[in-house]
């Protein structure tokens, strides 16, 4: 996908400098950025000594957009403008969203790409139309500010954490949402994943481990083995739907049932109720952590009076199905990573939600041994995403940190009689990729159209669709003599790309899925102008600055890469490299970004053979390495 | 499958291998060669990354597992163990299977977990049977039609094994 790439001038930093790099767990109901900062791995407060950005945006009269705290006490008042938990409506369509009856916004469904009545749903707020994602890059730009100020600098890059369980479509919009918030995202990290390293870390732990994380809109279980600093993922499952918001639902239905038997006049509640006593339901819910009876009294709009008490024993008779509903998903994982009660050593919670007496009592009762709780765990998956920023932009040398994380969800294609072929299996580690040939069912038929899903189950309706496209081009044969090599490639963000080849002709189709739920290449450039509000000219001197410090820092890169490994080039390979770079360097004296553009291209091409030896090289000096201590053992 | 697995791990071609060393092998790898570590490279680089890391996860999962092993061993040696041959399994084998493949839809139907966890076991037994079988005909005998028949035979029995964990979670849902 070419998005435009936003070079943080912090990328061009010295190579030994301490780069900042932070880590952003981007919540449903809060959202916390660190950073590690004398090897330590700390959560970042703004000026009034929060940790916590309740994740709620509001949109002003005056065109002004406040995010946390302060967004987050207007709620009640101005519910339809104050967006909150939007995270649950990234990647999702209108149809995705069950109770939106109980939700007091206002929805809009995305049609505009054709054909397609599955875009990404929007939300009618004074300020216009917006995105999920757009809503989104308010809460992390208010996070980026806040790590600007604090660490008083540029940042090289950040982090952004995602429930394990998101979907193709949820990933993308988290990474659209980000990089339209202007932040150099190092990677997209798996929540549990991130509890895991803060948390093993921490206790220098060793062997399988499960991280049960049940944050406000979201549900995971990761199951882990822990190894000398390396975190492989053994199997993942999960709710993407599941949360503490649906436990806050529970209550608010219910205060409702009760203000109708009380009342035989119906109560027709406007948004402002609606916002009141979710709001109401989320306190009650908290305080019957630590409380056995919780009284709840409010005035609604219209005046009347709500006054009823909901004791513990009630609450849990109304969520107990929403506890049991994560009981399937950890059977499941443990299923997968073929794995016995007794072969696990700890149990470790994360999210809000898992404060719930009864939520500890599951799981404990689940796997016979008690949770571990303690950490915070509101915070560990933000600690742990910095301490990942912080080895991914090379701040330390010792690499002895290594997370082998999996895809959540099978990929597979459409196939006859709208059944799915599984193409990569869930739990695949990453990265990974696979390869499917078809044929032309069809003498002289020179088109396929391919249909990329995702999920477990065998008919397509079922699944969730991530792309539909076409090959064109095949050449005309008889049916069942052309190959079409369709290949699934999933890198380490979990992002897929897909590639379609015609083996007997070779006619190529390279499509990065993006999905149709994600913002197209147009819409985000857009967005990125008008945020910017930058004249064309403005637009220019930013291509220009962009494009030289991309040029600056690849020939600083592979200069440093000819000083370690320039021998493994003879003196005729070494030629076509250096010329490159005198090409590109003579071009930077220069105004034009395009040709500046177009000669890093030619010096990344130049190199390829060169890092295809290199990489042999460092793989079998690791090799080597192990060797060594082998003997030494 | 071109790609010598065996090779990069630093294994001999045979289908006894030092599991504790593929892991670490793997482990050290992916600890050079993993996107992670290439996250402010060249574009070069990381797509070199990315492809070694693809491979190394590849070659990883293939020979971790008896099946898919014994499978590469004979596809090396240009034998396809999927393919339908002319030989055709031992009656009872045959017969074996279809009383497992029976005792699935009992136990699927009747909504027995119990009975499916307990035909999982002893289909793993009988996986651990054939694989010991796989030892002798690939790395003492050398006999490679043989290890085909055997190859297979334990494939199908992965594919049951898939069924039961289908089933249960059917059930459990």
């Amino acid at each position: 996908m070419a998005l435009l790439q936003i070079s943080e001038p912090g990328m061009s930093a010295e190579p030994h400098q301490h780069k900042l790099a932070i880590g952003i767990d981007l919540g449903t109901t809060n959202s916390l950025v660190a950073t590690v900062r004398s090897g330590m791995s700390t959560v970042l407060q703004d000026p009034h000594g929060h940790a916590l950005l309740p994740s709620v945006v509001r949109y002003m009269q005056d065109d002004q957009i406040i995010v946390g705290h302060q967004a987050e006490s207007k709620q009640n008042e101005d519910p339809i403008n104050t967006i909150a938990s939007v995270k649950r409506f990234m990647g999702r369509s209108l149809k995705d969203i069950t109770n939106r009856a109980h939700i007091p916004y206002r929805f809009v469904s995305n049609n505009e790409s054709e054909g397609v009545s599955q875009g990404m749903l929007q939300l009618e707020t004074r300020a216009g139309l917006k995105s999920p994602v757009e809503i989104s890059a308010e809460i992390l730009k208010t996070l980026k500010l806040r790590a600007e100020k604090v660490l008083g600098g540029e940042l090289t890059g950040a982090v952004i954490t995602v429930p394990a369980y998101f979907d193709d479509a949820q990933r993308q919009a988290t990474k659209d949402a980000a990089q339209l918030a202007g932040l150099h995202v190092l990677r997209l990290l798996n929540e549990p994943t991130a509890a895991a390293v803060a948390y093993g870390l921490d206790n220098a732990s060793e062997g399988v481990y499960v991280i049960y994380d049940l944050g406000g809109g979201t549900f995971d279980v990761s199951i882990l083995h822990l190894s000398k600093g390396i975190f492989e993922v053994l199997a993942t499952n999960g709710d993407s739907a599941l949360g503490g918001d649906d436990f806050d639902h529970r209550i608010y239905c219910w205060i409702l049932d009760q203000i109708l038997e009380s009342n035989q006049t119906k109560h027709l509640l406007n948004e402002e109720d609606t916002r009141l006593l979710l709001t109401k339901a989320r306190q009650v819910k908290e305080w019957l952590t630590d409380n056995y009876e919780a009284q709840i009294t409010c005035k609604l709009s219209n005046g009347y009076a709500v006054d009823v008490t909901l004791s513990t024993d009630e609450f849990i008779e109304l969520t107990q199905n929403l506890v049991n509903k994560t009981l399937s998903p950890m059977r499941k994982a443990m299923r997968d990573a073929s794995l016995d009660l007794e072969d696990i050593k700890g149990v470790v919670m994360v999210g809000g939600a898992t404060r719930m007496p009864h939520v500890r009592h599951a799981v404990q009762e689940f796997f016979e041994q008690e949770p571990l709780t303690n950490l915070d765990p509101d915070k560990v998956v933000a600690l742990g995403a910095a301490i990942q920023a912080n080895v991914l932009a090379g701040n330390r040398s010792d690499e002895d940190l290594l997370l082998l994380d999996v895809t959540p969800l099978s990929l597979g294609l459409e196939t006859m009689g709208g059944l799915v072929e599984k193409v990569v299996p869930r739990n695949s580690t990453l990265p990974v990729a696979r390869a499917q040939d078809f044929t032309t069912f069809k003498d002289g038929q020179t088109a396929m159209s391919i249909h990329v899903l995702q999920g477990e189950r065998d008919l397509v309706s079922a699944c969730r669709s991530l792309a539909q496209f076409e090959l064109c081009g095949i050449p005309a044969m008889t049916a069942g003599a052309a190959r079409i090599r369709v290949t699934f490639q999933v890198d380490a963000d979990g992002l897929l790309s897909v590639t379609a080849r015609e083996e007997t002709k070779g006619i190529e189709a390279n499509i990065t899925v993006k999905p149709s739920y994600g913002l197209s290449d147009d819409e985000i450039t857009n967005m990125l102008k008008s945020s910017f509000g930058s004249a064309e000219t403005d637009k220019q001197a930013r291509a220009l600055v962009e494009a030289k410090v991309d040029a600056m820092s690849l020939v600083s890169a592979i200069n440093i890469a000819l000083e370690q490994d320039g021998h493994l080039l003879s003196t005729e390979e070494k030629g076509p490299i250096n010329s490159a770079i005198t090409r590109l360097e003579d071009l930077l004296n220069n105004e034009d970004n395009h040709a500046i553009h177009d000669a890093t291209e030619a010096l990344n091409t130049a190199t390829e053979q060169f890092a295809a030896k290199r990489m042999d090289v460092s793989v079998s000096r690791a090799l080597a390495g192990k060797n060594i201590n082998e003997v030494n053992l | 499958m071109s790609q010598k697995y065996f090779e990069l791990f630093g294994l001999g071609q045979t289908f006894t291998i030092d599991l504790s060393v593929l892991e670490s092998h793997y482990r050290k790898i992916q600890s050079a060669a993993h996107p992670d570590r290439f996250v402010t490279a060249t574009s070069a680089e990381k797509r070199e990354s990315m492809q070694m890391a693809t491979l190394a996860n590849e070659a990883y999962q293939t020979l971790k597992k008896p099946a898919s092993r014994a499978k590469y061993l004979l596809s090396l040696n240009d034998i396809d163990a999927t393919q339908e041959t002319n030989t055709a399994m031992p009656m009872d084998f045959l017969m074996q299977q279809m009383e497992w493949r029976e005792s699935l839809e009992d136990f699927k139907s009747l909504k027995d977990v119990g009975g499916l966890d307990g035909l999982a076991k002893e289909m793993h037994q009988a996986a651990k049977a054939l694989a010991t079988e796989l030892i002798t005909l690939f790395d003492e005998h050398n006999d490679l039609v043989k290890a085909t028949d055997t190859t297979r035979k334990l494939i199908f029995i992965n594919k049951v094994c898939e069924d039961i964990n289908k089933a249960i979670t059917q059930i459990e849902d």
